[in-house]
């Protein structure tokens, strides 16, 4: 994991100087509502329906077993003692006060922390796959390249002002695409060209919200070395030409969609001409000294445990249902990749106490060298394990609540906060996921249908990301009073898909129900093979109207 | 007329008028015996008349192209560009542009929505003044515009990213 060298921590320490002094003069009325609401943003503080949020960067979702004690401690000394995992690899704690928030700021600058640019029409927190670094598909480990672009967009004078937030995923798996990368402004599969030189297929325009859709190809390849240069090339584009007159038509996808993805890449091509060779281009030696930080911890050399393993499995059905489903293939032999689920029925998808964080910070150093990863499904993952220890591993997390074996399950719902505290929403979100979870709390049938993904934002925003989950709920307003409209068929992976709309909304009560007809529907006519989606997309969505409407 | 700031954080005496835009129909009003800067297109258009007079400068409004200018940027005494909203951050690719691109190297000067907390990425991006909103205090410019002793991009300050600097 990325270690901050002085330069890093110099700036650090800048940055929550300066933000104390913002904040500061936002306390003695000097600067306005307007002029102080990009700077707290661009620290990710906003203000939401009960209180001021502060979301917290991950970047690329890693953390070390420090920075999670300092997360407890200060959602402790400054908040209600819980925290939440957002669905961008981020951390939001819900309570915070304003004048805290530079102590907080300091405090996280300690630990190698920040809340940078997490909010704001500005780069966001680069996010990649959760298994980087520890899965055997991948050409390249991504987070090299996360840590580039985070070091480039970090306080960059040009774009700070963009028209619309801006968000950059970069992926490395050829098989799968776990950072969506496909639904992102700027979107980066990593690949090799036919003379077996890396480099990155350039898709932007993605997104979700109010106009969803799935990143054209800009460019097939662009060289590793390239990187800084192009993207730089892409933000002006967009910064000089990007609408600025309405905020919904102001993402990047618009303007792509406006100058056609030919149009848009000729631009950004010509703008590249002029910069490519500049000094901004990337060296091998700079990627290097990335690279050096991303190194393998020091494995054992190890034999997978198949035999041990088969015989616990055997002797305890809890432990077998979940190393099937929350436990994943390591590149190294003897190493197991474990999810831990945040997703336990009655708390709100990815809330974690004071105390749970304590307890992941020890699990990381008991069982995975010191680390962890949090998701965008908002579970957190320990990428080195042991196979020889996943028995007791798991005994020690399922009375944590980590333990529930329904990863990628139907209950494994993102969800975005919605009504409960953000001030967008158009409808709460926990409660119909909580009641949804309460609904299929048989996990015997969870595992008999499969992979599933439901996704449930409080409004068109789509934190949540409802278009990509292959069942999408979205909160609507209708005269006052909080709908839900389903959508079926959304997928985030390299097939990336919008969903398609059921048909008319349903009120909070009746979800659970409609979630079940059309699970039903799913059981009735799917082959034996066959996934949610996969019968979705043969059978088409008029079978699950004319069940659900019926 | 209000002091202006320079990139060190001094503030200086400012010297220079921004003719607006005649209404349709109405001739370009410059006032004599004054410094002025007129919208870009027009010195352009009246090119002849400007070049070799150090008394008369352009802007560009934020969206305006710069690349009217590139021909002709180093016959300008003085080019600024306009911020109508402090959010609109277009004026920082221009800015750019000229010195980066064009290469602009009389003054390069921020008007319009110009507040302290952005003199940063200005300076940064090739302004070397800056016309401060006259209700914001001119003497608190010197701290904004240092808060950080470096940055990790290259740009017009320096054009040595972080990551070439860190390998000498
Ligand atoms: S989707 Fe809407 S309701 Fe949910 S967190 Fe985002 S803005 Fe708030």
């Amino acid at each position: 994991m990325y270690v901050y060298d002085e330069h890093d921590r110099q700036m650090a320490v800048e940055r929550v100087a300066q933000f104390r002094d913002q904040t500061e003069r936002a306390l003695a009325g000097e600067l306005a509502e307007d002029e102080f609401l990009p700077l707290r943003l661009q620290n990710g503080l906003y203000v939401q329906r009960l209180a001021p949020m502060l979301r917290i960067c991950v970047p690329y979702g890693m953390l070390r077993s420090v920075q999670l004690r300092r997360l407890a401690r200060i959602t402790r000394d400054y908040d209600k003692g819980y925290a939440h995992f957002t669905t961008r690899q981020n951390i939001q704690l819900n309570w915070p006060n304003l004048e805290d928030v530079p102590d907080i700021l300091a405090e996280l600058a300690e630990v190698e922390m920040h809340s940078n640019q997490t909010s704001g029409n500005c780069i966001r927190n680069t996010t990649t796959d959760q298994f980087s670094g520890v899965q055997s598909d991948e050409l390249t480990d991504p987070r090299p390249y996360c840590e580039i672009i985070r070091q480039w967009s970090t306080f960059h004078p040009e774009f700070a002002y963009l028209p619309r937030k801006f968000k950059v995923a970069v992926n490395a798996s050829e098989k799968t695409d776990r950072a969506a990368i496909q639904v992102h402004d700027i979107g980066l599969q990593i690949v090799r060209n036919e003379a077996g030189e890396l480099g990155f297929r350039v898709h932007v325009g993605g997104g979700l919200g109010r106009t969803p859709m799935v990143a054209p190809v800009i460019r097939e390849f662009l060289p590793e070395l390239d990187l800084l240069t192009y993207l730089e090339s892409v933000l002006r584009v967009y910064n000089r030409y990007g609408r600025r007159d309405n905020k919904f038509k102001a993402r990047i996808k618009i303007l792509v969609k406006a100058l056609t993805p030919e149009g848009f890449a000729e631009k950004v091509e010509a703008e590249w001409a002029h910069i490519k060779d500049s000094p901004s281009r990337l060296t091998p030696e700079a990627i290097d000294r990335i690279k050096s930080y991303f190194t393998e911890p020091a494995y054992a050399i190890l034999d997978n445990a198949t035999e041990l393993l088969a015989q616990q499995r055997f002797e305890n059905r809890g432990f077998d249902q979940w190393l099937k489903y929350n436990v994943d293939v390591h590149k190294k032999p003897g190493y197991a990749i474990v999810s831990l689920t945040m997703k336990k029925t009655g708390t709100p998808p990815g809330d974690v106490t004071d105390r749970q964080l304590e307890q992941i910070a020890d699990l990381a150093d008991e069982y995975s060298f010191g680390e962890v990863r949090v998701t965008h499904e908002q579970n957190v993952v320990l990428a080195d394990v042991r196979q020889d220890r996943l028995l007791e591993l798991w005994q020690e997390i399922v009375p944590m609540g980590f333990g529930t074996a329904n990863l990628n399950m139907l209950t494994d719902i993102i969800c975005c906060p919605g009504g409960d505290f953000c001030a967008l929403a158009n409808a709460k979100s926990i409660p119909v996921a909580d009641a949804i979870q309460r609904r299929f709390d048989n996990l015997e049938f969870l595992y008999d249908l499969g992979e599933i993904d439901l996704n449930i934002s409080g409004c068109m925003n789509a934190c949540g990301h409802h278009h990509v989950g292959n069942i999408g709920v979205l909160g609507v307003d209708k005269k006052g009073e909080e709908f839900y409209q389903v959508s079926l068929g959304g997928a985030s992976q390299h097939d990336a898909t919008i969903g398609k709309i059921l048909g008319p909304s349903f009120a909070r009560d009746d979800m659970p129900d409609v979630i079940a007809k059309i699970i039903d529907v799913y059981v009735n006519k799917r082959t034996e093979e066959e996934s949610f989606l996969d019968t979705y997309r043969r059978v088409g969505i008029d079978p699950f109207k004319e069940r659900v409407y019926a | 007329m209000p002091d202006i700031i320079f990139r060190d954080g001094s503030i200086r005496q400012n010297q220079w008028n921004v003719v607006q835009r005649p209404e349709n129909g109405e001739a370009l009003d410059i006032p004599t015996q004054q410094r002025v800067l007129i919208p870009a297109d027009l010195w352009v258009e009246n090119r002849e008349r400007f070049i070799g007079n150090d008394d008369v400068g352009a802007w560009l409004d934020s969206h305006d192209e710069p690349e009217i200018l590139a021909d002709y940027v180093n016959d300008l005494p003085m080019i600024a560009v306009n911020f109508p909203k402090f959010s609109d951050g277009r004026g920082y690719s221009s800015a750019r542009l000229l010195r980066e691109r064009f290469g602009f190297k009389n003054e390069l000067r921020a008007i319009g929505d110009v507040l302290l907390d952005q003199l940063q990425f200005m300076k940064r991006c090739g302004f070397d003044t800056y016309e401060l909103r006259p209700d914001k205090d001119i003497r608190k410019a010197a701290r904004c515009l240092n808060f950080f002793s470096q940055g990790y991009q290259a740009a017009t300050d320096t054009d040595l990213p972080l990551f070439r600097r860190r390998a000498s």
